[in-house]
C-alpha cells in the first residue's frame, strides 16, 4: 500500500499522532495527585537524615495533640504487615540463594539510608502534618555508614546484621564456563583489561511518586491509586505479601502516569502505608512525594564497578570474555533489583559478537544507599557499556580500526538463529547491516574534514562507535522461572467489540508516556479494517483490566500487543462465523478486508457493523453453537526475548582548556523489526538518547562517605536539557522482524539509553588520543569538564 | 512553608518601617528566599515585598553611570541596560531561566551573595556603588564573604550604580546541573585601569584578582596574563570541579573575556 494510503488509514505503519497527548499537552491529564477523595488526610513521612543508624526511641506524644493530627504512625503500628518483598530470587555460585533481608513499611529498629521512614504523621492537612512532623522526637545512635563495595564486602560494619554478611550474592555465569575461560586466557595473543564505573543514576520522572489509600468499611473494599507502571503486579504483592489483602477486595489504579522509566515498577513502602494507614483511620490518605524525596526514596539505578578483560587471538578474533562487577544493591533489595545485574546483564555479555567463552561474575552488595533497581535498560547498558569501551580500547591497543574489529567479529547474518555461549538465543538481527547503514548516517567519510575544522576553532573533534543487542519483550514464564522470577511474565488483552461495532480493548501493559492509546488503536484498527478512531484502549486499572504483568523492558507492544493480537484474532474468527451465518456461507470462504466480509467467489457481503450488531442482537444468530456477543480475552506467553541491535555513532567537540564535552552529532542506526508507529518509535528513540547522553555526560548520584547524598536536588544532580543535544539522526531501516511474535516488532523503549553512553564516551577519548592526550584510556561517566580536564593533565 | 504576613508597601518608608517587626524580612523575587521557605530552613514571620514600590525599579544611565533600581528584575535588565552596558545586560541574561529571570532582582541576588551568583561579579568589576535606605557601600566594602555582605538588620538596597566602562565582558563557565556559574569573570576596562571579578570560584566568595588587574591595565590582552596563576588551595571544590579546576578556570575565563570584550 502506497505510504500516503496507510498514514490516512491509520493502521500499522502510521506515523498517526498520539491521541493522548490532546490531554497532556493541554493539562487536562488525570495523574494520581489530581484525585482527591473527599475527607482525605494527608501523610507527611519523617525520613531518616543519617545513612545508618539504631532508633534509640521516637516520641510523638507532642506531635499528637497537635492541631489537625490525627495520628503519628510508626512500626509498631505494622507489627502484623509483611515484609516488603522482591520478586526475584538469585541462587549463587555455590547453589545457595541469595540473602534476603527484611524491608519494614517502617523503620524497625534500624534506619539504612538517608530517606529511610521512620514515622508518618497524617494530618488533616499537609502543613498541619509537616508542623507535628517537627515536634515528633526521634533519637538515633548513628552507625558508620557502609558505602564502599569492596570493603563492605571485606568485613566491618552490616548494614543487616541478621543476615550476617554485607554480600547479598556472589554469582557465576555460566559458572561450567569458568576453567574455559581461563584457560582461553593463559593461550591468548592479546588480552585487554579495563577497569570501569558505571555511574549510580537517579530516574527523575517527570511526575513525583504519588499514592492515595481509601478504603470503604461497609464492604471492606481497599483501592490504592498510584503512580505505577504495573498496577496488577503492585496487587499482588502488596495484597499478598504485605497487608493480606485477597485480589477481590484490593483494586489498584495507576491513572494516567508522567514518566517511569522503571523507577515505578516497584512496589513502595508509602503504597502499602496509605493502604493501611486509610483502613486504620477509616479515611482517605494521601502521600505526594516532594521532589527532594523522590531522590532519596525512588529506587536508583545503575552503580557498577567492573572489571573486564578481552581475549584475543593472534588473528583479532575475540576468543574470550570475563567480566568481575561489584552491583549495588542498596540498603534493601527493591522489587527486581537481584535480576538487574544478573540474568538482564550476564545474558548481554555477548554483545554482538561471537565470542564462544564468557564468564561473568557479580557481587551484589548491601550499602547504605537507597535501593538500585531497574532504570531503562535494567543491566544490558551497564553490559553494553563495558563491552563496547573494551571493543574500542583492544582495537586502539591493536591499532586496528574500531569499525574492523567489530566487523570482524560480528556474529555473521547468516547465523541466526545464534546460541550464544550466555544462555541466550538471538531469534535474527544483521549488524553488518546496520554497521553499513551508520556509516552512511553519520557520513563517517568526512570526518576527517570535520576534524580538520574543528581544530581551527580550538575543539577536539572526536568519533565514538558502539554498536548493541539488548533482550527486550520480557519474556517466557517458564525460562524466567527457572532463572529466580517469582511471577510470572505474559501479558493479556481483553477485546470488547461493542454493538454498533466500536471497539474497548483493556490491556493490562500501561502507559505512562509510551502512547500505547495510540499504537494499540492502531494495531486493531489494521486488523479489522476500521478506523481507529473507533477504538479506545483502557489500561491501568485493576478492576477492568485483565491480569498483567506491566510496562518495562520495552515488553508493551512484543508482549502486550501480542496478547492483543491473538484476542483480536479470536474476534475476527468468531465474526466470520457470525458472517457465514448471515450470508448462509461457509465459514471457511468468509474473508475480512477493510471492515467489510465478503464471501470468495460471490458479491455477498456484510459490514462489520452488521455482524457486531447481529451478536449483540441476536434474532437471526446461530445460538444453537454459538454464544452471543462478541468479547475475548487472550493471554500471550513468548517464546523467546526479543533482540533489538543496532549501531550508534556519535561525534563530539572537546574544548581542551576547559574539558567541556559537547555531542555536536549523534546518528542511531536501530533494528526494531517491525514497526507500528514510526514517529512514536522515533520519539522513544529521541528520549533514550537523552538519558544515555545524560548518565555519558551529566547525571551523577554522588554520596560522600557518610552516607549522604551529596547530589541531592537539581542544583547539583545535572539532568539533560534540550540544549545539551543537537538534532538526532535515527533510522530504522535495517529491519530483521522477530520471528515469534505474531507482529514481528522487538522493542524500542530502551535501546536509546543502552547504546548511547559507550558511543559517547568513545567519542571523547577518540578526541582525546586525536589532541594527543594518549594517556588516557578510560574516563568514567560522567563525562563532566572537570573530569576530562583532570584527565588530561596526568 | 510556615505561614507568615505578607506586606506589600508601596514606597521605600513603608518598606523600611514594616520591616522593623520581629522576624521581618525583605522579599524580593522571591527566587532564593521562597524556595528556602519551602525547604523550612527560614521561617520569617513577616514578609515585606519590595516589587510593588516604584522608587526602586528601572534602568537608567546618565553622566557615565548606570543606575538599576534593586527591584528591577533580571529580565528588564537584560534588555533595558543592552544600549548603555551590553556585558551586564549579557549577564542578566544568561541568570537562570525566563522565569528566573522575570522574577528575581538586581537587589536580591547582590544581598544574597550567593559565591556562585552572577552580579556580584559585576558590581565588584565595575567597582559599583550600592545605595540603600541608609547610606552608599563601595562593592570593594559590600561583599564580605560567602552568603555574607556589609548590610545590618532592616537595611534595605535600594539601587545599584555602575560606572560604565570602555569594555567589558562577562564570561560565565555553567556548573552542569544548576547553571549558576561554576566559574566566571567579569572583566571591566576603564579609564584609570582594569578590574577583573571571579565568582563560582573562591572559599571566599567573589573575588577580585589583583594581579590580573596589573598585567591587564599595563597590556590588554590576554596574553598578558600567561605566566599568572591563581592557587587552588583557596578555591571551592565540589562534585563539580577541585579547587585546582576552579583556579585554572577562573584564568581561562579571564582570558576569553579580555577576548570578548
Ligand atoms: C532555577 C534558578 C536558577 C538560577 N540561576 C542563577 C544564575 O545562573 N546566576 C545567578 O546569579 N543567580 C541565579 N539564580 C538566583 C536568582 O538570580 C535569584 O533571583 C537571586 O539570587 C535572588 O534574587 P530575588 O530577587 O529572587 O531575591 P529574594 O529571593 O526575594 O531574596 C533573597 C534574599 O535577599 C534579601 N533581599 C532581597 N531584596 C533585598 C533588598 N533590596 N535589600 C536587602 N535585602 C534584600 C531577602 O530578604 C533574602 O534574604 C537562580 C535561581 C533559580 C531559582
Amino acid at each position: 500500500m502506497p505510504k500516503d494510503e496507510i498514514a490516512n488509514k491509520g493502521g500499522i505503519g502510521a506515523s498517526t499522532k498520539r491521541r493522548e497527548d490532546l490531554r497532556f499537552l493541554t493539562g487536562k491529564g488525570r495523574y494520581t495527585d489530581d484525585i482527591n477523595i473527599r475527607g482525605q488526610l494527608y501523610a507527611h513521612f519523617i525520613r531518616s537524615e543519617v545513612a545508618h543508624g539504631r532508633i534509640i526511641s521516637i516520641d510523638a506524644s507532642a506531635a499528637e495533640a497537635m492541631p489537625g493530627v490525627a495520628k503519628v504512625f510508626t512500626s509498631a503500628d505494622f507489627a502484623q504487615a509483611g515484609s516488603i518483598p522482591c520478586g526475584w530470587q538469585v541462587t549463587d555460585r555455590h547453589g545457595k540463594a541469595m540473602l534476603e533481608p527484611k524491608h519494614p513499611i517502617l523503620a524497625e529498629g534500624k534506619v539504612r539510608h538517608v530517606g529511610d521512614p521512620i514515622a508518618v504523621v497524617v494530618a488533616e492537612t499537609l502543613d498541619q502534618a509537616r508542623d507535628a512532623a517537627e515536634a515528633v522526637v526521634i533519637e538515633i545512635e548513628e552507625l558508620p555508614a557502609v558505602m564502599d563495595m569492596k570493603a563492605a564486602v571485606a568485613g566491618g560494619d552490616l548494614v543487616h546484621e541478621e543476615l550476617g554478611s554485607n554480600l547479598c550474592f556472589d554469582w557465576g555465569f555460566v559458572e561450567e564456563n569458568k576453567a574455559a575461560v581461563e584457560e582461553a586466557f593463559a593461550k591468548a595473543a592479546h588480552v585487554t583489561t579495563l577497569e570501569l564505573v558505571n555511574n549510580r543514576l537517579v530516574a527523575n520522572p517527570m511526575e513525583p511518586r504519588v499514592a492515595v489509600g481509601d478504603f470503604e468499611e461497609w464492604t471492606g473494599q481497599h483501592t490504592l491509586y498510584t503512580t505505577s507502571q504495573n498496577p496488577h503486579v503492585i496487587r499482588l504483592l502488596m495484597g499478598a505479601f504485605v497487608l493480606s489483602i485477597p485480589e477481590h477486595k484490593l483494586r489498584v489504579v495507576a491513572p494516567d502516569v508522567g514518566g517511569g522509566f522503571g523507577s515505578k515498577i516497584f512496589h513502595y513502602a508509602e503504597e502499602a502505608f496509605v493502604t493501611k494507614a486509610a483502613h486504620i483511620l477509616k479515611r482517605p490518605v494521601k502521600w505526594t512525594s516532594t521532589r527532594s524525596e523522590a531522590f532519596v526514596t525512588d529506587a536508583h539505578g545503575r552503580d557498577h564497578v567492573t572489571k573486564i578483560q578481552l581475549a584475543l587471538d593472534a588473528q583479532n578474533n575475540f576468543t574470550a570474555l570475563r567480566t568481575d562487577t561489584y552491583a549495588n544493591m542498596g540498603a534493601y533489595l527493591s522489587t527486581f533489583a537481584p535480576s538487574v545485574p544478573t540474568w538482564l546483564h550476564g545474558t548481554l555479555m555477548a554483545g554482538n559478537y561471537k565470542t564462544p567463552l564468557i564468564y561473568v561474575n557479580v557481587k551484589a552488595v548491601f550499602t547504605n544507599t537507597v535501593p538500585v533497581d531497574a532504570y531503562r535498560g535494567a543491566g544490558r547498558p551497564e553490559a553494553t557499556f563495558q563491552l563496547e569501551r573494551l571493543v574500542d580500547q583492544a582495537a586502539r591497543e591493536l591499532g586496528v580500526s574500531p569499525f574492523d574489529l567489530r566487523r570482524q567479529n560480528f556474529i555473521q547474518p547468516d547465523q541466526f538463529p545464534y546460541q550464544t555461549p550466555v544462555a541466550v538465543v538471538y531469534d535474527t538481527g544483521n549488524y553488518q547491516a546496520t554497521l553499513d547503514k551508520l556509516v552512511e548516517m553519520a557520513d563517517v567519510a568526512g570526518f576527517e574534514a570535520r576534524a580538520a575544522e574543528s581544530k581551527s576553532r580550538g575543539k577536539l573533534r572526536g568519533f565514538g562507535l558502539a554498536h548493541y543487542i539488548e533482550a527486550c519483550g520480557i519474556a517466557p514464564s517458564n525460562l524466567v522461572g527457572q532463572l529466580g522470577a517469582r511471577a510470572g511474565l505474559y501479558e493479556s488483552a481483553s477485546v470488547r467489540v461493542n454493538a454498533t461495532g466500536s471497539i474497548t480493548v483493556f490491556t493490562g501493559s500501561h502507559s505512562h508516556g509510551q502512547g500505547h492509546e495510540t499504537t494499540f488503536a492502531q494495531v486493531v484498527s489494521d486488523m479489522i479494517g476500521i478506523d481507529a478512531s473507533q477504538i479506545e484502549i483502557v489500561h491501568g486499572d485493576t478492576s477492568n483490566t485483565p491480569m498483567g504483568m506491566g510496562t518495562y523492558g520495552s515488553r508493551s507492544l512484543a508482549v502486550g500487543g501480542s496478547a492483543m493480537v491473538k484476542a483480536t484474532n479470536k474476534i475476527i474468527n468468531k465474526a466470520k462465523k457470525i458472517a457465514a451465518h448471515l450470508m448462509e456461507a461457509s465459514e471457511a470462504d468468509i474473508e475480512l478486508k477493510d471492515g467489510v466480509f465478503t464471501v470468495a467467489g460471490t458479491d455477498k457481503s456484510k459490514t462489520w457493523v452488521d455482524v457486531t450488531l447481529a451478536a449483540y442482537v441476536p434474532h437471526n444468530y446461530p445460538l444453537e453453537n454459538l454464544e452471543p456477543g462478541l468479547e475475548e480475552t487472550a493471554f500471550y506467553d513468548p517464546s523467546n526475548f526479543t533482540y533489538p541491535a543496532g549501531a550508534y555513532g556519535c561525534e563530539v567537540e572537546v574544548d581542551p582548556e576547559t574539558g567541556k564535552v559537547e555531542v555536536v552529532a549523534f546518528s542511531a542506526a536501530d533494528d526494531f523489526g517491525n514497526v507500528v508507529n514510526p514517529m512514536i518509535v522515533e520519539g522513544q528513540v529521541h528520549g533514550g538518547l537523552a538519558q544515555g547522553i545524560g548518565q555519558a555526560l551529566l547525571e551523577h548520584c554522588v554520596y560522600d562517605e557518610n552516607g549522604q547524598l551529596l547530589s541531592g536536588s537539581y542544583m547539583d544532580y545535572a539532568m539533560p536539557r534540550a540544549d545539551d543535544f543537537p538534532m538526532f539522526q535515527v533510522d530504522h531501516s535495517c529491519a530483521t522482524p522477530c520471528t515469534h511474535n505474531p507482529l514481528g516488532v522487538k522493542g524500542c523503549g530502551e535501546a536509546g539509553a543502552i547504546g548511547s553512553p559507550p558511543a559517547v564516551i568513545n567519542a571523547v577519548l577518540d578526541a582525546l588520543h586525536r589532541g594527543g592526550f594518549t594517556h588516557v584510556t578510560h574516563i568514567d561517566m560522567p563525562a563532566s569538564p572537570s573530569r576530562v580536564w583532570a584527565a588530561m593533565q596526568r | 512553608m510556615q505561614s507568615f504576613d505578607l506586606v506589600k508597601p508601596s514606597t521605600l518608608a513603608e518598606a523600611v518601617s514594616a520591616l522593623a517587626a520581629d522576624g521581618a524580612q525583605a522579599l524580593s523575587g522571591g527566587q532564593t528566599l521562597i524556595p528556602v521557605m519551602k525547604q523550612r530552613l527560614a521561617a520569617p514571620s513577616v514578609l515585606v515585598s519590595l516589587g510593588g514600590i516604584a522608587e526602586m525599579r528601572g534602568v537608567a544611565a546618565a553622566q557615565g553611570v548606570l543606575r538599576i533600581g534593586a527591584a528591577t528584575p533580571h529580565a528588564a535588565v537584560a534588555r533595558e541596560a543592552a544600549a548603555h552596558y551590553p556585558a551586564l545586560a549579557k549577564l542578566a541574561g544568561g541568570i537562570g531561566d525566563p522565569a528566573v529571570r522575570n522574577r528575581g532582582t538586581i537587589g536580591g541576588s547582590l544581598a544574597n551573595n550567593d559565591p556562585s551568583a552572577c552580579y556580584p561579579s559585576a558590581a565588584l568589576a565595575s567597582g559599583a556603588t550600592i545605595v540603600t535606605n541608609r547610606r552608599q557601600i563601595a562593592a570593594d566594602d559590600f561583599f564580605q564573604g560567602l552568603f555574607t555582605t556589609a548590610l545590618q538588620e532592616g537595611e534595605i538596597i535600594t539601587e545599584v550604580q555602575f560606572p560604565i566602562p570602555e569594555r567589558a565582558a562577562y564570561v560565565k563557565f555553567e556548573q552542569p546541573a544548576s547553571r549558576f556559574a561554576l566559574t566566571a569573570v567579569f572583566v571591566a576596562k576603564y579609564a584609570n585601569g582594569v578590574r577583573v571579578a571571579v565568582t563560582g570560584a573562591s572559599n571566599d566568595g567573589v573575588l577580585r584578582w589583583k594581579a590580573a588587574e596589573e598585567r591587564l591595565s599595563a597590556n590588554f590582552s590576554a596574553s598578558a596574563l600567561s605566566d599568572l596563576n591563581l592557587s587552588g588551595a583557596d578555591m571551592m571544590a565540589d562534585l563539580h570541579g577541585s579547587g585546582d579546576y576552579r583556579a585554572h578556570l577562573a584564568k581561562v575565563l579571564t582570558g576569553r573575556a579580555v577576548a570578548a570584550s
